[in-house]
């Protein structure tokens, strides 16, 4: 086995070189093709599933402990009887979260992306299937907990949602350009710990719109539920015009 | 990590496009990353030997022609390399650069036996 990059068969060429582009007296072909097409393709098929069942969707997304999960927690439970929802949820590993999600009788169906960082579109394109879709009107994707990687992944979603905890510092947005840019909708979540916290929550708000200046942004604590209803407000909203198209 | 679906990306464009060619041997492949795609040309570098063990590309060169990122500032029009740290217009000192390369992420071209 090579012991470079674990291959079994061992004895290939290793290159290290890649600066020095050689020719190697093949026949060049040009692709010109996206490297993320074939999940823009399968986003493309879920967005037109979505679309065709007025369903709106949102992609949450945060570090790990930002308190997505409960966020949805307490969404669902404020707005049962006033908005239909299905959750998929996504974690490496255990079904923690769709357990928490099932107490509150919203459907749910658990994704374990194993040592995957992210949500793909075609994983999203099977997760959907073990859910009923006739009766929901919003679909909840509660990505992995990771600034990094699911920026780049579109599942076809209308809208992704960052989710930024005052504990982990109002820099954030700065540091993970990416995943600010990609979101529509920041919630800043805690707010109830602002009191014994050193967090500048003015600066984090001109952090974000640094990076992406269409960003809007509300400030929440889904434990003592302040802020909330602009929250469900924003959802309501969305949900009217994604059914007037 | 994901540059790891990111170069088995690679990899899969790579082989469909030789099999149309009726070609079973790449020994090169060409691939753009842009500086505000996300994705780390070290990463996919690393990945690639590994994820290229056992496919057409096993052997393969890769080259990586990693593109700046540019942006046209929406106050003042100026267009500037866009500094990923913080994106200010370096001319007037606004946030408000609209991208207009560095988003690249794509497979240009490949050499077959």
């Amino acid at each position: 086995m090579c012991i470079d990059c674990g291959c079994p068969s061992g004895g290939h060429d290793h290159h290290h070189d890649h600066d020095q582009v050689r020719t190697q007296g093949g026949k060049t072909v040009r692709i010109e093709e996206n490297l993320l097409a074939k999940n823009d393709r399968l986003a493309g098929v879920n967005r037109a599933l979505f679309a065709a069942r007025e369903l709106l969707v949102l992609n949450l997304v945060s570090s790990p402990g930002s308190g997505k999960t409960s966020i949805l927690e307490r969404t669902l439970v404020d707005l049962r009887g006033r908005i239909a929802f299905a959750v998929l949820e996504g974690d490496q590993q255990t079904a923690n979260d769709a357990e928490r999600i099932a107490a509150t009788g919203v459907p749910v169906h658990q994704i374990n992306t194993g040592t995957g960082c992210h949500l793909d579109a075609h994983m999203v394109g099977h997760g959907i299937e073990h859910l009923d879709l006739a009766a929901a009107e919003i679909l909840m994707i509660e990505n992995v907990g990771n600034l990094v990687c699911p920026a780049s992944f579109d599942l076809g979603e209308d809208h992704k949602v960052a989710v930024l905890s005052v504990t982990e510092g109002e820099d954030k947005p700065l540091k993970y350009p990416q995943m600010f840019q990609a979101a529509d909708l920041m919630l800043i979540n805690k707010i109830d710990l602002l009191p014994h916290l050193r967090f500048d929550l003015e600066k984090c708000r001109a952090f974000a719109r640094r990076v992406n200046p269409h960003i809007l942004i509300l400030e929440l604590s889904c434990q003592s539920g302040e802020g909330m209803e602009a929250w469900y407000a924003w959802l309501a909203a969305g949900l009217s015009r994604k059914k007037a198209l | 990590m994901h540059e790891v679906g990111i170069t088995r990306s690679i990899i899969e464009i790579a082989e469909r496009s030789a099999r149309k060619q009726g070609a079973g041997k790449i020994l090169s492949v060409t691939v753009e990353i842009g500086a505000l795609s996300g994705v780390m040309a070290e990463a996919v570098e690393f990945c690639f030997e590994a994820c290229s063990c056992g496919t057409f590309l096993e052997g393969a060169t890769l080259i990586i022609e990693q593109i700046a990122g540019r942006g046209r500032c929406r106050e003042c029009g100026t267009e500037t390399a866009i500094d990923t740290c913080t994106f200010a217009c370096p001319a007037c000192g606004e946030f408000a650069l609209d991208r207009l390369q560095g988003d690249e992420l794509r497979i240009r071209e490949m050499e077959i036996d």
